[in-house]
C-alpha cells in the first residue's frame, strides 16, 4: 500500500462527523456595510497609506506626468514596463522622450535574471482591482505583465482604476467569479515588503519592493 | 548550514530548560516585550467584540465543516491540482517527506534550495536531511535566516528569532556574514539580509515553501507573508516544492476570506499581510516567469491519529496564527525553546503528542496553569484547555487496550494513582476527612521545611494547628 492509500485508509476509518456548511455570505452581509465609491476609495487609501504605500490621485490626462514626477523625485531614470498593455504602451510612447529608459519584459526570466535582480530600479504595472477594507491591490500577473515585475524592482508603481475598488476580499472573489478560473498566480499586495523579525522593529524592503506607489486613477476633472 | 539534529525527547530536560530561561532576565524581557506587543496589536484589530465572536464562530464552523469531509477533500484537491499541472505527493512520516523532497532535488541535480517560512519543514527536520544529502537548504525568512545562522531553532511559529536582541543579531551578522561591519541598526541589518539572500534567490535550483491554505475546488495553494521571500521562493527558482499537513485544506474559495482575516489579525495584529499569494499552476505556455514545475507534499505525521477521535480532531482546526502562545503566561515566561518541540506553546502541547507520541511529550500538557487564555483567543475556537485535560488523562491513566493515542499511559505511576485515590476517598467521607485533618493539626511539626519547587520561592505549607471545624465549635 502506498503512503497515499495508508493515509486515506486511516482517515476513512475515522467517524465522519459531518458538520453543516457555514453561511459565509450571510456573515459578510451582516457585518460588512455597502459603501459608496467615494467611501471605498477613502478607506482603501487610508489603509494602504497606513501600510506605508504612497498614493497619488491622477486622471487619464495627468498620470504620466505624475509618474515622471515620482521617478524624478527618486532620481530614477529607468522603468520596467509591460509591452502590449495600454499603460505600458503609453509609458513607452512618452517616457523615453523624456530621458527615462523603458526596458520591457520581452524574454523569459532565465535570459535576464541577473539584470532583473541588479539593474532594474523600478517597475510599472496595473492592478486588476483593489479592496477597501484592508487597503489591498489585486494583481493577476500574466504573459504581458509577469509575476516578478511586482516583486524584484525596489520601487513598484501601480496604476489602479478607482472604479474597481471592492469593499472586501470576499466581495471581489464573488463579483469576479474567481472560483471558476484562477490564473497561475493571483496576488494580494497591501504595501511595500516589510518585516518585524528583529526585536519586533518594523523595517521596510525586506525582500520585495522597498516602496509601493499607487497611481489612483479617477475620472477626469 | 549547521542545523542541529533534534532528538525528540521533550519530556526530558523540560524543567531545566524552563528554569534556564526563567533565570535569564534578557530572554524574559525579549519574550515579555514581544508578547505584550503582539497582544496589544491583536486587541487593536478586534475593537468590536460581537464581530470578533461571530467571526471566530464562523472560523470554527469552516474548519469543522472541512475536517468533516477531509478524505473527500484531499482527493478533490489532488484531482484539481493534478489537472492544473501541480504534482501531488503523500508522506505518512517525516522520513518519507524528506525522501520525496530530496529525491526531487537529486533528480534535478539541485545544489541549493531556498526556503520560505515553513513550520512543516521544521517538523520534518528538512534542513538537516538536506545537509546530510549534500544539498544546501537556506532559510530566507529574515527571522528563520537569523536562527539558521546561529545554529538554532525557531522559538515562535510566527516570529522565529524573537528570543534574540538586535545586538546579538548584529554580532551574529558581523561574525557569520563575510564583509559585514558591526551595526545594530535594524534597517541596516535587514538590508544586509536582503542583499545576501537576493543573490541566493538568483542561484537557487529549488524553492521550498509551506502552505497556509489549500483550496480543493480550484486546486490552489495559498501563502501568507510580509517579506516577499515566500513569493521569491515560489517564483524565481525553476522548481517549487510546497509542503503542508493534510489538515490545511478547505473545500471552497469562499472559505478563505474569513480565515485569512482571522489569521493575520490574530497573529500579528495586521488587518491583512503584505502579500497573499495564490498559486494554481506552474508556468503556462507564453508566461515568462514562475517555476516550470510545482509539487505539493501532503504530510500526515500523526495528524490522522488526532483525526480519529472526535475531541482530539479539534486540534486540527488550527490555522497556526500563534495567538495562543502570545497570550500564554507559561510561554511568555519560558519561551519557545524550553518545550523542545517544533511547535511550542499551547498549540505545541496539543499537537506534538500526535507527532511524537505521549511517551516523549507527557510533561507538555502539565506545563499549563489552565488559565484558559489560549482557548479564549483562538480564532477557530479550539478548546485548548479541554484538550490539555484530555491529554493529561491519556498520559497518566493506566495503560489499556485500544488506546486512542500512541503512548497512552506513558506517565502512569501506581504510586501517584494510589495517592490520588486516597485523597479522593478522604475528601468524599466526612469521617475520614475529620481523622485526616485531626492528624494534620497534631503532627504539623512533622511537615518538612523544604518542599521541593514550592519552597524555592515560597514559605513552606503547614497544616493549621487548629482545624476550621474546631474553631467554629469554639465560637459556638
Amino acid at each position: 500500500m502506498s503512503a497515499r492509500d495508508r493515509i486515506l485508509a486511516k482517515l476513512k476509518a475515522a467517524p465522519l462527523l459531518p458538520k453543516p456548511e457555514p453561511d459565509v455570505a450571510a456573515w459578510f452581509a451582516a457585518h460588512r456595510p455597502v459603501e459608496s465609491a467615494a467611501e471605498k476609495m477613502a478607506r482603501f487609501r487610508q489603509h494602504i497609506e497606513f501600510a506605508h504605500a504612497e498614493v497619488h490621485a491622477v486622471t487619464p490626462a495627468s498620470w504620466l506626468a505624475k509618474l515622471r514626477e515620482v521617478l524624478a523625485a527618486r532620481q530614477i531614470d529607468k522603468l520596467l514596463v509591460a509591452e502590449g498593455t495600454a499603460h505600458g504602451e503609453a509609458a513607452l510612447d512618452e517616457l523615453p522622450r523624456q530621458g527615462i529608459e523603458c526596458p520591457t519584459y520581452e524574454l523569459p526570466i532565465e535570459a535576464w535574471k541577473t539584470e532583473m535582480f541588479t539593474a532594474i530600479p523600478a517597475s510599472l504595472t496595473a492592478a486588476r482591482a483593489a479592496i477597501a477594507e484592508t487597503g489591498t491591490l489585486i494583481l493577476w500577473p500574466d504573459a504581458a505583465e509577469p509575476r516578478l515585475m511586482s516583486l524584484v524592482p525596489p520601487v513598484h508603481i501601480v496604476l489602479l482604476d478607482a472604479g474597481k475598488i471592492y469593499n472586501t476580499f470576499y466581495e471581489a472573489t464573488q463579483a469576479e467569479g474567481w472560483k471558476d478560473g484562477l490564473p497561475t498566480n493571483a496576488l494580494l499586495i497591501s504595501g511595500p515588503s516589510k518585516t518585524a523579525d528583529i526585536q519586533v522593529t518594523l523595517a521596510y524592503g525586506a525582500h520585495g519592493p522597498k516602496e509601493l506607489i499607487v497611481l489612483l486613477m479617477g475620472d477626469a476633472q | 548550514m549547521n542545523a542541529q539534529p533534534i532528538h525528540f525527547k521533550p519530556a526530558e530536560g523540560f524543567r531545566d530548560r524552563a528554569k534556564a530561561v526563567v533565570d535569564n532576565p534578557f530572554l524574559r524581557q525579549s519574550f515579555r516585550g514581544a508578547m505584550d506587543f503582539l497582544m496589544t496589536k491583536r486587541a487593536g484589530q478586534f475593537p468590536d467584540a460581537e464581530e470578533l465572536e461571530s467571526l471566530r464562530t464562523l472560523g470554527e464552523q469552516i474548519r469543522q465543516y472541512n475536517l468533516g469531509k477531509l478524505p473527500e477533500l484531499l482527493l478533490r484537491l489532488e484531482e484539481n491540482l493534478t489537472r492544473n499541472g501541480i504534482q501531488v505527493h503523500w508522506a505518512e512520516t517525516p522520513d518519507e517527506a524528506n525522501a520525496i523532497i530530496l529525491g526531487l532535488c537529486q533528480s534535478r541535480r539541485a545544489k541549493l534550495m531556498v526556503k520560505g517560512k515553513s513550520m512543516v519543514s521544521e517538523e520534518i527536520e528538512l534542513n538537516h536531511a538536506a545537509e546530510a544529502a549534500g544539498i544546501g537548504a537556506l532559510e530566507s525568512d529574515m527571522g528563520e535566516y537569523i536562527v539558521q545562522l546561529a545554529g538554532e531553532k525557531p522559538s515562535h511559529i510566527i516570529m522565529p528569532a524573537i528570543h534574540k536582541t538586535k545586538e546579538e543579531i548584529a554580532a551574529l551578522f558581523h561574525e557569520k556574514v563575510p564583509g559585514v561591519d558591526y551595526t545594530d541598526n535594524v534597517d541596516a541589518l535587514i538590508q544586509i539580509g536582503r542583499k545576501v539572500l537576493r543573490q541566493k534567490f538568483l542561484e537557487a535550483d529549488i524553492g521550498l515553501s509551506g502552505v497556509n491554505f489549500a483550496i480543493a475546488e480550484t486546486g490552489t495553494l495559498c501563502l501568507v507573508e510580509n517579506e516577499g521571500n515566500g513569493r521569491m521562493c515560489t517564483t524565481t527558482p525553476p522548481v517549487h516544492i510546497a509542503i503542508t499537513g493534510i489538515e490545511k485544506i478547505v473545500e471552497k474559495l469562499e472559505h478563505i476570506p474569513p480565515l485569512l482575516s482571522l489569521l493575520t489579525r490574530s497573529a500579528t495584529g495586521q488587518n491583512i499581510s503584505t502579500y497573499f499569494n495564490m498559486i494554481s499552476s506552474p508556468r503556462q505556455p507564453g508566461e515568462k516567469d514562475g517555476p516550470s514545475e510545482v509539487h505539493l507534499v501532503l504530510l500526515d505525521n500523526g495528524r490522522s491519529q488526532a483525526y480519529a477521535d472526535e475531541q482530539l480532531r479539534k486540534t486540527l482546526q488550527c490555522i497556526r496564527c500563534g495567538a495562543c502562545m502570545n497570550h500564554c503566561p507559561v510561554y511568555t515566561r519560558i519561551g519557545g525553546h524550553a518545550y523542545g518541540t517544533t511547535y511550542p506553546g499551547p498549540i505545541g502541547k496539543i499537537i506534538s503528542p500526535h507527532m511524537l507520541g505521549l511517551e516523549a511529550t507527557s510533561t507538555m500538557a502539565t506545563a499549563s496553569s489552565l488559565c484558559g487564555a489560549c482557548g479564549e483567543v483562538c480564532p477557530v475556537k479550539i478548546p485548548i484547555p479541554d484538550l490539555l485535560m484530555r491529554l493529561r488523562e491519556e498520559a497518566f491513566s493506566k495503560p489499556h487496550a485500544n488506546p486512542s493515542m500512541v503512548g497512552q499511559g506513558a506517565a502512569y505511576s501506581r504510586l501517584m494513582t494510589s495517592v490520588w485515590r486516597g485523597w479522593a476517598a478522604v475528601y468524599r467521607s466526612p469521617f475520614l476527612y475529620g481523622i485526616a485533618t485531626w492528624l494534620g493539626s497534631r503532627f504539623a511539626w512533622l511537615v518538612p521545611a523544604r518542599q521541593g519547587a514550592w519552597t524555592s520561592v515560597r514559605v513552606p505549607l503547614k497544616p493549621a494547628s487548629k482545624r476550621l471545624r474546631d474553631m467554629l465549635k469554639e465560637r459556638g
